[in-house]
């Protein structure tokens, strides 16, 4: 199983000393985070993909670049990548660049995003989100996976005779997640392609991601890519932990507050007995992490949000300590313990590499 | 014998509330008309919302975008009614505002053809019409099946003579949205000239509705 932390990106100003980064600290911080994040021993580091204030991750595979020159291990993906807004014949240049300069430490997470003028900023419709997704993926999964592609669509100008270069490394596209929280058309488009299912449920009750996790998981059988507990599926979360459960609350509270998002709402115990949040001690998120995968099944992949509300850069590297240290430790062999033989690990550039030098490579056809 | 689910919104601030009072009164005419409609073989099982009880949900649903366990039984049971009545304190002009945030995080469709009865209070008859230009054009953009008859009590309403008037009134609102509900035909108005009212009657000030 694979543990990691993704990053909003947002630049919020800490409520407990008025301090707010600039875009430079702020871009720096991301990095060292992600830094931190190999050191303590987890095995992804997702950014997210952002085109407004107060946001700094416009530029993600320029950023996930710069961390890949700097780091040896750590698997980068992104959370998410705007597939709505964003061309696909880009997506599929500049990851494949970044597949090439990482040696394969790279996954994506397809995403709609959620801001309404960015789509008219890029020139499309947010009533189009969900067609321009399911369009726009298409043509990426060809793009990746046949040298000379024609193609006409709804949204985008025809190609005719067109090779997205680079290549993908070893001819393996990057493993894809597909994003959503509530749109079962998503599911169905993860499902379709054997790709995976990302539920970022941590803004959400645990009713709606068992809801879309069990689509996924029967439409991902029904497609014969495996049975439905095979599919492979990542979950998001959100903690906060000190030693003592006392003290994570206390310091945590005013950031909870003051959170974009779901500040001034409800209490910081409403919102953790109903979303996945979870400010104490390490054992409590063990706990409460543990629980994910009573409605979830078995799962491949645990990102946390350790990184926003302002918190400043020293806490969260203190966070990514205990993470590593007391947490994904103990969840590893936890999991590991639970898990039956036949679930799958999520695909890696190595076990698909492995898997297709093991078989006679199978040429696929466009869909 | 069918059971028939009825949802009661009451969007009343004040405890006790005359908006209370106006949908428990609504509530009961529609349920002895829907029993009297069909020879008492149908039942009318009630479920009452009262919008104040989730004032702090309603808030955190809008800026959350997801319901208290508390809020989401609430939400479950307008959805699922087979009819609603509706009933909200007139502020401004118009509904209250934590009434249309009820309104605001009900699922897309939870109204679509379903028969809604409106009612509404008001400090004086003067707001009588915020019914028809402020909840008929919300309904109908919902896609309720609204009932042509309202009622809307003002607080002179409630006592001296007018007190029966709007007994009446509630008695003929929910005779004619039972009738909605149920299909049945609607009742004719019995001939003047062939059912005159007694004179010492007139005298006395009253007449046959």
């Amino acid at each position: 199983m694979q543990f990691g932390i993704f990053t909003v990106g947002d630049v919020t100003t800490d409520p407990t000393t008025g301090a707010t980064p600039t875009e430079h600290e702020r871009i720096t911080a991301t990095v060292a985070i992600a830094k931190k994040a190999e050191e303590v021993g987890l095995d992804v580091f997702a950014t997210g993909e952002h085109h407004n204030p107060p946001f700094v991750p416009s530029a993600p595979t320029t950023t996930l670049a710069y961390i890949a020159a700097q780091t040896e291990r750590i698997l980068l993906s992104t959370s998410t990548t705007l597939i709505t807004t964003t061309d696909p014949v880009r997506i599929a240049e500049d990851y494949a660049t970044l597949q090439h300069l990482s040696n394969g430490r790279l996954d994506l997470m397809m995403g709609r995003g959620n801001t309404g003028p960015v789509y008219p900023w890029f020139g499309k419709d947010i009533r189009d989100g969900i067609p321009l997704a399911i369009e726009n993926y298409a043509l990426l999964h060809q793009l990746w996976r046949e040298d000379v592609v024609n193609w006409s669509g709804q949204f985008r100008t025809p190609l005719q005779g067109f090779t997205a270069t680079p290549r993908p490394l070893d001819g393996i596209p990057p493993f894809v997640w597909h994003g959503s929280i509530r749109s079962p058309e998503i599911a169905e488009q993860a499902a379709y392609y054997g790709d995976g299912f990302f539920s970022n449920h941590i803004f959400w009750p645990a009713s709606h991601t068992k809801q879309m996790v069990a689509l996924y998981r029967r439409r991902f059988e029904h497609y014969g890519h495996g049975s439905a507990d095979q599919a492979i599926v990542g979950l998001g979360g959100q903690v906060f932990m000190r030693k003592n459960s006392q003290d994570a609350v206390r310091e945590f509270r005013p950031y909870f507050d003051n959170a974009p998002v779901y500040g001034h709402g409800p209490s910081l115990e409403e919102f953790t007995s109903q979303t996945p949040l979870t400010v104490g001690s390490p054992q409590e998120v063990i706990d409460k992490t543990l629980g994910f995968r009573e409605y979830a099944g078995d799962y491949q992949r645990q990102l946390w949000l350790v990184d926003h509300a302002g918190l400043p850069l020293k806490t969260v590297l203190e966070q990514l300590d205990l993470l590593g240290e007391e947490v994904v430790p103990v969840l590893r062999k936890e999991f590991d313990a639970l898990r039956p033989a036949h679930v799958p690990e999520a695909p890696t550039h190595a076990s698909l590499l492995a898997a297709t030098s093991s078989s006679e490579p199978v040429k696929e056809n466009a869909r | 014998m069918t059971t028939s689910h009825l949802a009661v919104i009451t969007a009343g601030l004040t405890q006790p509330s005359s908006t209370r009072l106006l949908a428990d009164r609504l509530t009961e005419a529609v349920v002895r008309s829907v029993r009297e409609t069909n020879d008492s073989t149908d039942d009318v099982v009630v479920e009452v919302v009262e919008v104040r009880d989730v004032a702090h949900d309603l808030t955190n649903h809008v800026l959350t975008g997801f319901a208290s366990p508390e809020l989401q039984v609430r939400l479950d049971a307008i959805a699922e009614a087979d009819a609603v009545i509706i009933v909200t304190p007139i502020y401004a002009a118009s509904f209250s505002g934590l009434f249309k945030m009820l309104i605001d995080v009900l699922p897309a469709d939870a109204l679509r053809d379903t028969p809604v009865l409106l009612g509404a209070t008001g400090g004086t008859s003067r707001h009588s019409l915020a019914i028809d230009h402020a909840l008929r054009p919300l309904f109908a953009h919902l896609g309720a099946l609204v009932a042509p008859v309202a009622v809307f009590a003002a607080s002179v309403d409630w006592g001296s003579q007018d007190a029966g008037l709007l007994g009446d009134r509630i008695t003929r609102a929910g005779r004619s949205f039972a009738g909605l509900i149920t299909g049945a035909s609607k009742v004719r108005a019995s001939d003047p000239f062939d059912d005159v009212t007694p004179f010492a009657e007139l005298l006395h000030g009253s007449s046959r509705a």
